[in-house]
């Protein structure tokens, strides 16, 4: 039986270390090869401070944090995030992506969840909000 | 810039999308993901994009896929999206506004296996000044 989760509970945060490796592993699964996202002297040619991390990976990972705690990637109904800071990957290292998320309302057997992303601490991700049905 | 009477239109994208199981494997294996027997959440933004590039840069619609960032993304999710699916997509201009020289469009992407809605999904992409 699945324990009561009530409005506060805090999922135990996590962090996941973001490299060029897997920003090319991303933009061919998701077949976004933007070069501002693997190619340093392109990004620093459009005014960004060094390549940066694909927005949608940064969600992709959140996304992985709440498939982990709700029960797997059936439970998400509802998944949404603005993009208000880029997550900045510099050549042979790994940057932080820190991810934490609360439960904000329970109704029913659907729990809505408020996640919060850093890089650096940074927060890269605004308005992130997902919609559960914890199995 | 947009042309001003595509805001509000609905088009009609690819009307068959196959999902394979290599492109389910390869997205999940990013993100850490071991269960690949169906797509993990926002697996369907590769579709998504891919389309709304297609069709949003035909020349009576005129969007600069160039200079585009994605500004925010939302899923609701209905089914799970698995391998051997056929999906049809559409497009859906709901809103369009120039804000500091910089063009705001909003658009909704409707997945559907046959006459099922899969996923739903809204992009902000902004075409920088």
């Amino acid at each position: 039986m699945t324990p009561h989760i009530e409005v506060g509970f805090a999922i135990p945060e996590r962090v996941v270390l973001i490299d060029r490796k897997m920003l090319k592993a991303y933009a061919d699964a998701s077949g976004d090869q933007n070069p501002i996202h693997q190619n340093e002297e392109f990004a620093l040619s459009v005014g960004l401070p060094n390549v940066i991390a694909h927005g949608m990976l940064t969600m992709a990972l959140v996304g992985k944090y709440v498939t982990d705690w709700s029960g797997g990637t059936t439970s998400v109904k509802e998944f949404g995030a603005r993009f208000i800071k880029p997550v900045i990957v510099p050549a042979d290292k790994k940057v932080d992506l820190t991810i934490n998320g609360t439960v904000t309302e329970v109704s029913g057997d659907q729990i809505k969840l408020d996640l919060v992303a850093t890089s650096a601490g940074i927060k890269v991700l605004g308005m992130a909000k997902a919609v559960v049905v914890k199995k | 810039m947009l042309a001003p009477d595509s805001v509000g239109r609905t088009f009609d994208g690819a009307d068959s999308i196959s999902v394979s199981q290599s492109e389910i494997d390869a997205f999940a294996a990013v993100i850490g993901e071991t269960d690949t027997s169906i797509a993990p959440p926002t697996f369907t933004i590769r579709i998504s994009l891919d389309q709304f590039q297609n069709i949003l840069t035909q020349p009576e619609i005129g969007l600069d896929w160039s200079r585009l960032v994605h500004g925010d993304q939302k899923f609701e999710i209905f089914a799970p999206v698995k391998a051997g699916d056929s999906l049809s997509c559409s497009a859906t201009i709901e809103s369009y506004r120039v804000a500091a020289g910089n063009e705001i469009v909003s658009v909704r992407s409707d997945l559907h296996r046959g006459a099922e809605i899969v996923v739903s999904s809204w992009s902000t992409l902004v075409v920088r000044a």
